[in-house]
């Protein structure tokens, strides 16, 4: 049912931190955890859940380290990875970067947050917020010893009571992000947009907020259908929105968390034209040189701006020697990578920017073949979304009865923006 | 200052020095002490000697110290349980200590403490903790309760916890009935200590509003195993539970996922909610593909379940599936699998473009399978067939080493499924027949090559060339050969005369393969006795290979997607493959309430005992010829396993299986129970050790019925058209590898006989039935064996077997227990 043991570990698989919370696995086991993991990506067959004997182990790698649960009954595996991966939330709110070393600098905290996140195997409060306020890394004494919080155990089990702000404010980022994949004959096989509501909330008391956005389902069922309006495929909230009201009439009410959190995210399939197209034309001479000519397409609004575009070129890797020619931006060959960055810092809607680049190629060929990674790139465009979503408006409600501004940003940014090369 | 100067001591004499540091009267040096312990302890070395001067720090006002000295108790207790008995006191006192974190880390401790001189010393704090004032340390000791009856279960029933912890589900506050409903759960998984009723998922389903995330996921879980009474409560949870599929966490949407489908299930297939709920499926699982990796992958292999199950729920959602460059490979696999799931004729040709771009990437494996799944794709949409066809020939032109190998198996199946219809496209293959050197690759080319004899104008030479190296080869491809060799000399006897002979002779004397000498000899036997018998079985038209392949076993299926999330889940294994042995579900006994029936069974039994005849045969099987039945299996399996065509060799014998000796106490009720375990475990395990291929042909399973009572107590009437008991479900699909049975007894004109619905779930037809009934109170034995006729995948049929009562008679316990065994060839 549960995770027995949680091991963290160094990437030589050993022993960072262990505790154990059932007593059911033999602790000694862990040991052979590297090996196994070691042999399974031999096979080419390496994954998040490993078996060795009667003992499995569900684990991610994070920076250097990795979060091991070791377990022996038919548990829940992805509640036993989404509280690893909450873990690793918790630890750099504790202690930012979560490594190696900043581990074995943090083990008695670790120790302490290991203990009140999960019981008997069980996850428990992983809210770091309210365990900063009982689990601190100084020593009290027991006159003044920290009491567990009233959020604990509330129905609002994320916010504490008593916050005071001189001014309150609410900073709303509304961000999506574009996935695109295209194929290297130009048709666009998949495009979404996985968006984000961001908030940084600075207010007093237990403010109970109602978020309003231009949803075709709400605006459908009250009238007015007509408005511009934007039909999200699947929405994802945190933990306080109220689910079941939202699933009834569509508002988003909620008492938010303290401080910058993520409040939803959304999905949506609808096809976009591609906002920044790139066509390539690349003549290889084998054991000479290849040469490319990059179009790079600006394909939204001309009142928008896409700012610190990078359009990632593959090349092959062992070419050398490049020289490029273009009327904008920059040029950077990172052989590291084995891959040219064009950086065009400002990149106006319905524009189009030619780069021309020539590499030599080695006259052997190298007897690995290579993979054919796709082109990628990197944009951010300001005060646009490409879905059309609009924060209609934001009620704080607070019983004291203060003004709070809400302040509303916009962006558009890559996903995963990938257009395979011929 | 960090705590890794902690790390750091590694002098002479470290053990002596902390002990004086531990014993110190400077509060702060004390504390540096236990943190250099546990840092020791961390790492790996054994400090268990400092035990007694780390519990002396343990009466401390120092909550951090107070943690330290704990966590150390925890990890050494087990080694000094003699000593552990010292830090009792303070155990007990800090549960009654005014702050509610010191009660509460007390408790939590207390439990972790798996020493039972402790344990003893834990009920008294406990209760009183569960009615604690406050939240904190109820939800702690709602977790305690688990942790006890890990150690003791027995002591958790006699003192009362399970009632108390019944009682926190009703608390006002979620945290606490989440804890409770977890530890509840988990209580349950290992014996029923509770029957989860309508109240309770009432309170659960009000509590999943408020209580976090985790909580949520608890109470989903234990939803799971919640069967509703009627339609309307079955609609009522889903609909409660469905806006959770808007949750951040893929947890909470995925358990949200797996008590949908069960519901689903139970409702009229074609009703307004069901589809409405079915479109609300498939975007959370879709979002789910954009989470971490990990997350993705157990998705991924969840989502090959449902879509198994449900191929509607996910028809559209093929885009999503695509590989990208930078998906871990274990994820591009599992995409990879659900592509040629949801390839249907509307989405082929974006499917079939996509896989020709992964065939031509550098992960080997991953370019192996994108291979083989055009083939699939081929079998499954015929219209397809021809371009599949024209692409593998494409890559076949790389002649990239393992695409051609790949490519040349799976035209082989391609050739099964569409015979005479691209055989012209084998003089490509024949040019690579030199660069293959798999094996699988080879006895597919040899399979072709003998197929086609009759096209192939150099087939003998080609053949002969494979024949020269005989003794290199691999099995597999000994006996491809040995079959094609004697399929081109049946086509066209005059060119192949030496070679069959040769060929022959190669496998009958020069091999010690028991399989190829075996199979040898029958084609020598058949060529020589009848040739034209040999041309008839070995000539014969094959069976058509399936679209699909790798389907789950429909009753696995079934159990699978109850326990969406779990690990059975992820590695497509049921659930009971998990439970760890030392902790099995313990049997049950559930008497059955007799008072009613007490004084006519006495009649009953007087009167068999009375008519008993001595010398009935004793049918349970001995060890030894269990041995010999599996033995027998293991001899015959190869004979199947060639794909020679008309073979199919019969199967017969029973496997017998764990609950020979235990004539299991089970009541009617308990019944599912252990014969799971025993027919889940044991016959694979042993199988396997003996080197069966697969499939189980033959399997037997134990039940016990209740219900007796009503026949025999009916008795007293006499009467023909006394009340028929309901047939009852006496072994679910689930559990006996496909087959359902559903029965009752009937005495029908002063006869007793049981009547019996078998429902067969499997895939295949199952036959050859016998039954046999284990002694029992009444010795109530059958009089006629069952109809021999098979039942089909997905058909049922009624037996009616007469009984009397001139068996030997053994009491049971309750009396009115049976346990009947049913042997059958799957």
């Amino acid at each position: 049912m549960a995770t027995s043991a949680m091991f963290i570990l160094d990437l030589k698989g050993k022993t960072i931190i262990s505790r154990n919370y059932r007593g059911d696995v033999d602790m000694t086991t862990i040991d052979k955890f590297i090996t196994l993991l070691m042999e399974k990506e031999e096979e080419g067959s390496a994954a998040p859940v490993l078996t060795y004997q009667d003992t499995n182990f569900v684990f991610i790698k994070h920076t250097n380290i990795y979060l091991v649960s070791a377990c022996r009954s038919n548990v829940n595996v992805t509640m036993i990875l989404s509280f690893l991966y909450k873990c690793v939330e918790v630890f750099s709110e504790y202690f930012k970067d979560v490594e190696e070393e900043s581990i074995r600098d943090n083990f008695v905290v670790i120790y302490e947050l290991l203990d009140e996140m999960m019981d008997f195997g069980f996850p428990q409060t992983t809210e770091s917020r309210i365990l900063q306020e009982y689990i601190t890394q100084e020593g009290q004494k027991l006159v003044s010893a920290p009491r567990p919080p009233m959020a604990v155990t509330n129905a609002v089990s994320w916010r504490s009571e008593g916050i005071k702000y001189r001014k309150n404010e609410v900073f709303l980022d509304v961000i999506e992000s574009v996935n695109m994949l295209a194929s290297a004959n130009g048709t666009v096989l998949q495009s979404e947009i996985v968006g984000s509501v961001k908030m940084r909330v600075y207010l007093t008391g237990m403010p109970e907020l109602r978020l309003g956005l231009n949803d075709k389902v709400l605006f459908e069922g009250s009238g007015r259908g007509k408005s511009k309006s934007v039909e999200l495929e699947d929405v994802k909230f945190h933990q306080c929105v109220r689910l079941s009201r939202f699933d009834t009439d569509r508002t988003i009410s909620f008492i938010p968390p303290d401080g910058a959190f993520e409040l939803m995210s959304y999905r949506l399939t609808t096809v976009v034209k591609p906002l920044i197209w790139i066509e390539t034309s690349i003549e290889r001479h084998s054991h000479s040189r290849v040469s490319f000519i990059i179009k790079a397409k600006s394909q939204f609004k001309r009142r928008s701006t896409a700012n610190n575009v990078e359009i990632i070129i593959p090349v092959p890797s062992d070419a050398d020697s490049p020289k490029f020619k273009t009327s904008i931006g920059s040029v950077k060959y990172t052989p590291e990578q084995s891959a040219f960055v064009w950086t065009i810092k400002s990149f106006p809607g319905g524009k189009e920017y030619l780069l021309t680049a020539h590499l030599s190629l080695p006259s052997v060929m190298s007897e690995e073949s290579e993979g054919r990674p796709p082109i990628k790139v990197k944009f951010e465009i300001p005060y646009f979304t490409t879905s059309g979503i609009q924060v209609r408006y934001l009620k704080i409600i607070e019983k004291s009865g203060y003004q709070a501004l809400p302040w509303v940003r916009y962006i558009t940014q890559n996903g995963e923006y990938e257009m395979r090369m011929k | 200052m960090t705590d890794s100067k902690y790390f750091t001591t590694t002098k002479k004499g470290e053990i002596f020095e902390l002990k004086n540091e531990l014993n110190s009267d400077k509060k702060e040096k004390k504390k540096e002490a236990v943190k250099k312990v546990i840092a020791s302890m961390t790492v790996g070395k054994d400090v268990s000697a400092l035990f007694p001067d780390v519990v002396n720090c343990m009466q401390t006002d120092n909550v951090e110290l107070k943690k330290l000295v704990y966590l150390y108790l925890m990890n050494y207790a087990k080694s000094q349980p003699d000593l552990a008995i010292m830090a009792v006191n303070t155990f007990v006192k800090d549960c009654e200590d005014p702050n509610p974190l010191i009660r509460a880390l007390a408790v939590r401790t207390m439990g972790c403490i798996r020493v039972e001189k402790i344990t003893e010393y834990l009920c008294d704090p406990l209760r009183r903790c569960m009615k604690d004032e406050d939240p904190y340390v109820r939800k702690t000791a709602a977790v305690c309760v688990a942790k006890l009856h890990d150690m003791n279960p027995t002591l958790v029933k006699d003192q009362g916890f399970v009632e108390l912890l019944n009682d926190l589900l009703s608390d006002a506050n979620p945290m606490v009935v989440a804890n409770a409903v977890a530890a509840l759960t988990e209580m349950n998984d290992q014996q029923t200590v509770i029957e989860v009723n309508s109240q309770m998922v009432n309170k659960l389903l009000t509590a999943l509003n408020e209580c976090t995330e985790w909580g949520q996921v608890f109470i989903l879980d234990a939803l799971a195993g919640y069967t509703p009474r009627d339609e309307r409560e079955t609609q009522n949870i889903c609909e409660r539970i469905s806006p959770r599929l808007a949750h951040a966490n893929a947890a909470v949407v995925l358990s949200t996922v797996k008590v949908l489908m069960k519901l689903i299930d139970m409702m009229p297939a074609d009703s307004d909610f069901i589809t409405q709920l079915t479109k609300k499926l498939a975007p959370p699982m879709v979002t789910l593909l954009s989470a971490e990796p990990e997350i993705q992958y157990v998705a991924l292999r969840n989502i090959n379940l449902i879509v198994q199950k449900r191929p509607d729920i996910l028809k559209q959602e093929m885009k999503v599936f695509f590989v990208k460059y930078n998906d871990p490979i274990y994820v591009k696999m599992e995409k990879l699998d659900i592509m040629i799931r949801l390839a249907q004729q509307n989405n082929i040709s974006q499917v079939l473009s996509e896989l020709k771009e992964y065939a031509t990437e550098v992960d080997v494996d991953f370019v192996r399978k994108s291979v083989r799944a055009i083939g699939r794709c081929a079998i499954k949409v015929e219209t397809s067939s021809e371009r599949c066809v024209q692409t593998l020939l494409e890559l076949i032109q790389t002649k990239v080493n393992y695409v051609v190998q790949e490519a040349v198996v799976v035209i082989k199946d391609i050739f099964r499924k569409y015979p005479n219809r691209y055989e012209s496209i084998i003089s490509a293959l024949c040019e690579n027949l030199d660069t293959l050197d798999e094996p699988e690759a080879r006895a597919s080319m040899i399979w072709i090559i003998g197929e086609y004899a009759e096209r192939i104008d150099n087939a003998d030479e080609l053949l002969e060339s494979f024949v020269e190296g005989f003794h290199d080869e691999n099995t597999q491809v000994q006996l491809q050969l040995l079959t094609a060799v004697v399929k081109l000399f049946l086509k066209r006897p005059g060119v192949a005369q030496a070679l069959v002979q040769r060929v022959l002779s190669l496998a009958t004397q020069d091999s010690d393969n028991p399989d190829l000498r075996d199979r040898g000899f029958i084609y020598w036997r058949l060529l020589s006795a009848d040739p034209a018998a040999a041309k008839n079985v070995v000539l014969t038209e094959k069976p058509l290979i399936s679209e699909e392949t790798d389907l789950l076993e429909p009753s696995l299926l079934e159990q699978l997607v109850c326990h969406i999330g779990t690990l059975a889940s992820v590695y497509h294994k049921p659930p009971s493959a998990f439970i760890d042995p030392a902790k099995a579900p313990l049997r049950q006994i559930n008497p059955i309430p007799t008072a009613k029936f007490g004084s006519s069974l006495l009649d009953t039994s007087s009167a068999t005992n009375a008519s008993r005849n001595g010398s009935a045969p004793t049918v349970i099987p001995s060890q030894d010829q269990v041995i010999a039945d599996l033995l027998s299996l293991d001899l015959n399996a190869p004979a199947t396993s060639a794909n020679t065509g008309g073979y199919g060799a019969s199967m017969s014998g029973t496997t017998s299986m764990g609950g020979l000796d235990d004539l299991l106490g089970l009541g009617g009720d308990s019944m599912p129970a252990a014969p799971a375990m025993a027919s889940s475990n044991n016959p694979f395990d042993s199988l396997a050790g003996l080197g069966m291929p697969s499939a189980v042909p033959a399997a037997q399973q134990p039940a016990s019925i209740g219900g007796l009572a009503e026949i025999f107590g009916s008795g007293g009437f006499g009467a023909s058209s006394g009340y028929t008991h309901p047939k009852e479900m006496w072994l679910d699909a689930s559990k006996a590898m496909g087959m359902q049975v559903e029965g009752t007894f009937v005495r029908r004109n002063g006869r007793i006989s049981m009547e019996i619905t078998i429902t067969n779930r499997a895939m295949q037809a199952i036959s050859e039935f016998a039954l046999q009934f284990n002694k029992n109170s009444f010795g109530l034995i059958p009089v006629e064996q069952m109809d021999q006729s098979p039942i089909l995948p997905n058909q049922s049929k009624n037996f009616t077997i007469v009984c009397d009562t001139s068996g030997p008679v053994q009491v049971t316990t309750p009396l009115t227990n049976l346990q009947v065994r049913l042997i059958y060839k799957m």
